[in-house]
């Protein structure tokens, strides 16, 4: 909202200078958002009389004035205008004065030789219209000298936003009000202008839908004149940035914005027969005032007569019968509509209007009559015409809500002590009635009041938050108890674990263009799609992690990037059991470029590969808690990864903790990217949780003994993975074999086709005595034995 | 001179004179080894009588003793020479690079989010979480925004046209407020917790991406009122920025979920061309910045939540956590939190090892 301070204080009688008006509308909820004060602009411009006008000596097209400014000797200005000339009064910008439009300073010039004092200016140098056809000429009875911007009656314009709580402040009487309560003045009664009314209304009215359109009111007035507004009215409007367009149409607007109350004027030879509130016809159509045809519902409101539809209720006039500069009868329409079906029509449409605004958020059901004699008496007070009597059909709500308040609820609630006859004074004071027995009644226009809650923000508000003082919380003995949950400490523990292993941690929008979470979901996924995306790239919700770091990687790569090893914690979206969402927590990683850069010590940069992201994975599974030990490395790491480079770490063969390798070729062709890139996701709700550990650690003493080790090389066949052998000499003699790691994997010369050799160490650890050669021969028996049932042998 | 003299000074004068150890062994070999001269002139003390071998024995033995220091004390030294050489040939260049090690980094929302826990946990606030796929009714219907409230417009929403089997709509969580309410009716009262997660709007410009970050708090307990509220994020904020001159100011707003609702503003001052929280905010070359909407749970909003509005009383607030962490670390530009960019993040993100402790100052300095 926003309004002159001049508008404010026809309604204010006040003292309070602008900061202290400022101060308090912020206090009590209506924040302020700017203020604009035009006399700023306008300093340095003034009221002169032109003495003298004669032909420039050197110019045609330019005068050289003598200008009277109120003070010293006349000044010589030079002008180009051509309606300047002697007699006239206008405005002169004197030498340091700032022309509005242009930024451009004044200075004493000489313009074609002759000395020129400053710039008559036209209505478009002070921005207080576009006419720029000439220099403003102002009444023979401006004063000379004023300064221009209190002749003008310029006034500082302050913008407040208006919480959707109180359409009651959505006009300056109701700002007023507030302030009035605040203390900051005295709120002056409503200026009704008189007017005569006579005859009964002409026009049939009505309204048959009571629910939509409970109230509608309305009148004739014959015989207007419709031109353009006074100054007063134009000023309002354009404070409030409205455009004045013709008194009809101003002072329903001026209605609006100083009372809150929407209003419609319509052209009374454009109506035919009855005019009637009523449910729209599906399918029935109405070209507005903004220039635009609507297809109606029936459940949405209409104003329409016997022929067609005239208004949307509530929302927008029709184009049809609004008034022109012709219209010369008119029918005044003020009509109480159903909030929440305002609001509905507005939304469905896609249509907003000032009044809609004020309609769906309640407009004060008090107002309906002196809100048409308000109307009535300006129109005829500069319109003319004569009014008929007003014509009611329907009633507005009328049923006050009551609340019974205790008054030491502010205290309990608000945390601030204010004195009963205070908050007796503060309610009343914005339209409360408070009885002997603290039962409040509340006015109509306040529809935001539903319990004592309410009265105690009021009461509040208007006391000064700032008088609430701070109060600790309670707290609880000691030392402050432990909150995280065991899913909280593993996402903070891994997250710190994957930056410690030279990761940076990325935040990547939930959401992926569609193709990219199409490549990323599983078979037959039904992925969550947003109804009304804000563009194609942030539509479908993620079904893995992956993609939105590839997309970050390729961005970084094509800003020139070596190297991306991105990581981000978050959550993959499945649909749950219940309709609702299933939202998995998950890791993902991408190590895109270069793992380490051409160097002096190892030349070529060196890429990622498999076995890196084979290590993060563990890595991190064991930062996490996953009994990495018993982990098996299967297959099926999703179509999206290459086959023969990347596998699923599980507990048990349905149970993927992890997935890793090599990203697919053909799904870095789909996200437009070199390669190779290596990635890893972890799913950290695959992770079994740990089992209710103590702090203390299970007993353990290092061995006396120091470990042997045996090395084996074994040729195997070329399909044997090396971790079936590795289990195999493991699991050999689990009494004394520690560790089994294979050193070296070798095929090709000297070893047979369709052979590999692999060279496993193996470590023993002694008990209380050291290994008899006896036992270390029966240990490397069992070994081989164990890998021979593989086709493992032992190389000679 | 004796010949044995004579031999022993020419030997002495090789020894000295040997370049290496190869050489010295020569001499050794030659003095001291079983054909030496020195070991032959032994040799022949058998076949003398006591008195002549009494006589000569002495120089023998003690020529033998004096090459024999020699030759140890010439080794010693071209050990050392040949050690010295060695390790000269071994010299590196040490300017050269050695192997970098990349360096990790922790994204600034989540730092700020283990900041927020560590303080608030000191409060006794757990954090709770929420699905971020929500329903209508917990975004909305039971914060008290019925489905004609116009501030369920205000919410630029993202809908998914699917439906719940009880036909609620569902949507992207427009604020972290559900959690209250599904914390509410899990736990009951009295409860304590604060919600960060990831919350979205459809809503982009310089300064709004569709998907951003907020915290909620919530306490509900009895005879919590506004000076509790006040109090508790006073005492956060003075706890987050680590400055006790920090100053809230307390405006009328309107929020259907609470009542009275407040809006919160911080007094700051502009330095360098940044914000600076601290201070008043109407001393001079200060100003009210907007942190964060709050008030008292509306009484309906509990009964929503199962709660009984006689018995119980809360407060609640909402922060945007990438905007705190904006304020705290220096950040400008809001978009780059979700760009990825490894140069942005290294700069902005934190060490691993910058967990946030109350001993240490839950913050990370530059």
């Amino acid at each position: 909202m926003k309004f002159s301070l001049t508008w404010l204080k026809d309604h204010l009688d006040t003292e309070a200078t602008l900061p202290e008006i400022l101060d308090a509308l912020n206090a009590i909820g209506l924040e302020v958002e700017g203020v604009e004060d035009p006399a700023e602009k306008l300093a340095g411009f003034r009221v002169a009389h032109v003495l003298t006008a004669d032909r420039h000596p050197d110019a045609d097209k330019l005068q050289v004035l003598t200008v009277d400014t109120g003070e010293g000797d006349p000044l010589q200005v030079v002008c180009g205008a051509p309606n300047a000339r002697a007699g006239m009064k206008g405005v002169l910008g004197l030498p340091g004065a700032t022309v509005p439009a242009n930024g451009m300073v004044l200075r004493k010039s000489a313009i074609r030789g002759v000395e020129s004092n400053g710039m008559m200016c036209s209505v478009r140098e002070l921005e207080l219209g576009e006419d720029h056809d000439g220099i403003i000429e102002l009444p023979d009875d401006a004063p000379v000298g004023t300064d221009f911007a209190a002749y003008h009656g310029a006034s500082p314009v302050i913008e407040v936003a208006v919480t959707p709580n109180r359409p009651d402040c959505m006009g300056v009487y109701g700002i007023a009000r507030d302030l009035a309560a605040k203390g900051l003045g005295t709120l002056k009664p409503i200026a009704m202008p008189a007017f005569t009314a006579a005859g009964a209304c002409p026009v049939e009215i009505r309204t048959d839908d009571a629910e939509g359109c409970p109230a509608f009111f309305g009148r004739v007035i014959k015989g207007v004149t419709n031109g353009p507004s006074p100054d007063w009215l134009q000023q309002r409007l354009t404070s409030a940035g409205q455009r004045p367009i013709s008194l009809l149409v101003d002072l329903t607007n001026y209605l609006m914005l100083g009372f809150g109350r929407p209003a419609h004027v319509y052209d009374l030879a454009k109506l035919s027969g009855a005019v009637v509130a009523r449910r729209a016809k599906d399918g029935e159509q109405v070209l507005a005032l903004n220039e635009k045809t609507y297809t109606l519902g029936s459940e949405m409101v209409v104003i329409a007569d016997d022929v067609q539809v005239h208004d949307i209720a509530g929302i927008m006039g029709g184009e049809h019968s609004g008034v022109s500069e012709t219209t010369a009868d008119v029918l005044l329409e003020i009509a109480y509509f159903d909030p929440a079906r305002i609001g509905a029509t507005g939304r469905k449409l896609g249509l907003s209007s000032d009044a809609r605004t004020r309609f769906e958020r309640g407009v004060d059901p008090e107002f309906l009559d002196d809100g048409l004699d308000l109307l009535t008496g300006l129109i005829v007070e500069l319109a003319g015409g004569s009014p008929s009597e007003t014509v009611r059909a329907g009633s507005p709500p009328s049923a006050a809500k009551v609340i019974a308040f205790d008054p030491g609820l502010t205290t309990r609630l608000g945390g601030v002590e204010v004195p009963e006859d205070e908050q007796k004074r503060i309610l009343e004071s914005l339209g409360f009635a408070v009885g002997t027995d603290w039962n409040v009644t509340c006015p109509l226009r306040r529809h935001d009041i539903e319990g004592a809650a309410d009265l105690v923000e009021e009461v509040v508000r208007i006391h000064g938050l700032d008088k609430v003082a701070s109060i600790a919380l309670p707290r609880m003995e000691g030392v402050a108890r432990p909150t995280a949950t065991p899913q909280q400490k593993l996402e903070r523990g891994l997250r710190r674990a994957a930056a410690a292993s030279g990761l940076n941690e990325a935040v990547t929008w939930s959401f992926l263009p569609e193709w990219a979470a199409g490549h990323f979901a599983a078979e037959g996924q039904d992925l969550w799609v947003l109804a009304n995306p804000i563009s194609e790239d942030l539509k479908v919700m993620r079904p893995a992690l992956l993609p939105g770091l590839l997309i970050a990687a390729k961005r970084n790569a094509d800003r020139g990037a070596d190297s991306t090893r991105l990581f981000e914690i978050g959550r993959r979206y499945f649909r749950g059991g219940n309709g609702l969402s299933d939202e998995k927590p998950t890791l993902g990683i991408v190590l895109a470029g270069e793992k380490t850069e051409r160097g002096w010590q190892n030349g070529k940069a060196r890429a990622f590969d498999a076995y890196d992201a084979k290590a993060l994975a563990l890595e991190l599974l064991e930062a996490a808690g996953a009994p990495v030990q018993n982990l098996m490395v299967m297959g099926e790491a999703g179509p999206q990864f290459h086959p023969g480079q990347s596998a699923t770490l599980r507990l048990g063969p349905k149970m993927v903790l992890a997935r890793f390798g090599m990203v697919h070729p053909a799904t870095l062709k789909a996200f437009d990217m070199d390669g190779p890139v290596a990635a890893v996701e972890l799913f950290l709700d695959a992770i079994p949780a740990k089992k209710n550990a103590g702090f203390a650690r299970p007993g353990f003493t290092p061995p006396a003994l120091q470990a042997v080790t045996r090395d084996f090389a074994f040729l195997v066949p070329s399909e044997l993975v090396a971790g079936d052998l590795v289990r195999a000499v493991q699991g050999a003699d689990k009494a004394s074999i520690v560790s089994a790691r294979v050193f070296d994997v070798f095929a090709g010369q000297g070893v047979p086709e369709g052979k590999k050799s692999i060279a496993v160490e193996v470590t023993l650890q002694p008990g209380e005595k050291s290994f008899t050669d006896a036992e270390l021969k029966a240990i490397t028996d069992k070994v081989v034995a164990a890998a021979a049932k593989l086709g493992a042998e032992l190389r000679g | 001179m004796t010949e044995l003299d004579t031999q022993k000074q020419a030997a002495l004068a090789a020894i000295a004179a040997a370049a290496s150890l190869d050489a010295l062994e020569e001499q050794r070999l030659a003095a001291l080894g079983k054909k030496g001269w020195v070991s032959l002139a032994l040799k022949t003390l058998g076949g003398m009588s006591p008195e002549e071998r009494s006589a000569v024995a002495p120089a023998i033995q003690s020529a033998r003793a004096e090459i024999a220091d020699a030759i140890d004390a010439k080794k010693a030294a071209l050990e050392v020479a040949e050690l010295e050489a060695q390790l000269a040939r071994e010299t590196l260049d040490l300017t050269l690079p050695a192997p970098a090690a990349p360096r990790g980094s922790v994204h600034p929302v989540s730092q700020v989010m283990d900041e927020l826990a560590e303080i608030f946990a000191d409060l006794g606030f757990a954090v709770a979480t929420g699905p971020e796929i929500e329903d209508d009714w917990h975004n909305f219907t039971a914060l008290n925004m019925d489905e004609t409230h116009p501030a369920r417009a205000m919410h630029d929403t993202f809908y998914f046209p699917d439906r719940t089997p009880e036909g609620r709509e569902i949507l992207l969580r427009t604020h972290t407020s559900p959690v209250q309410i599904r914390s509410m009716l899990d736990q009951g009262a009295p409860i304590r917790i604060i919600a960060p997660g990831r919350v979205y709007r459809s809503d982009s410009d310089a300064t709004h991406t569709p998907m951003f970050h907020q915290v909620e708090g919530l306490v509900v307990d009895k005879g919590i009122h506004l000076g509790h509220l006040k109090w508790t994020l006073e005492t956060f904020f003075k706890a987050f920025f680590e400055r006790e001159d920090i100053t809230l100011r307390l405006r009328p707003s309107y929020f259907p979920f609470t009542e009275p609702s407040v809006e919160v503003d911080v007094g700051y001052s502009t330095e360098g061309g940044r914000r600076v929280v601290g201070g008043h905010g109407d001393a001079p070359g200060h100003a009210w910045m907007e942190l964060g909407g709050s008030g008292m749970v509306n009484a309906r909003v509990l009964e929503f939540a199962g709660l009984d509005p006689n018995e119980w009383q809360g407060f609640a607030f909402g922060l945007g956590i990438d905007r705190i962490a904006m304020l705290k670390y220096g950040m400008n530009d809001l978009r780059a939190f979700f760009d990825g960019d490894p140069r942005w993040l290294r700069h902005y993100g934190f060490s691993p090892f910058d967990q946030p402790t109350l001993s240490a100052g839950v913050g990370a300095r530059a």
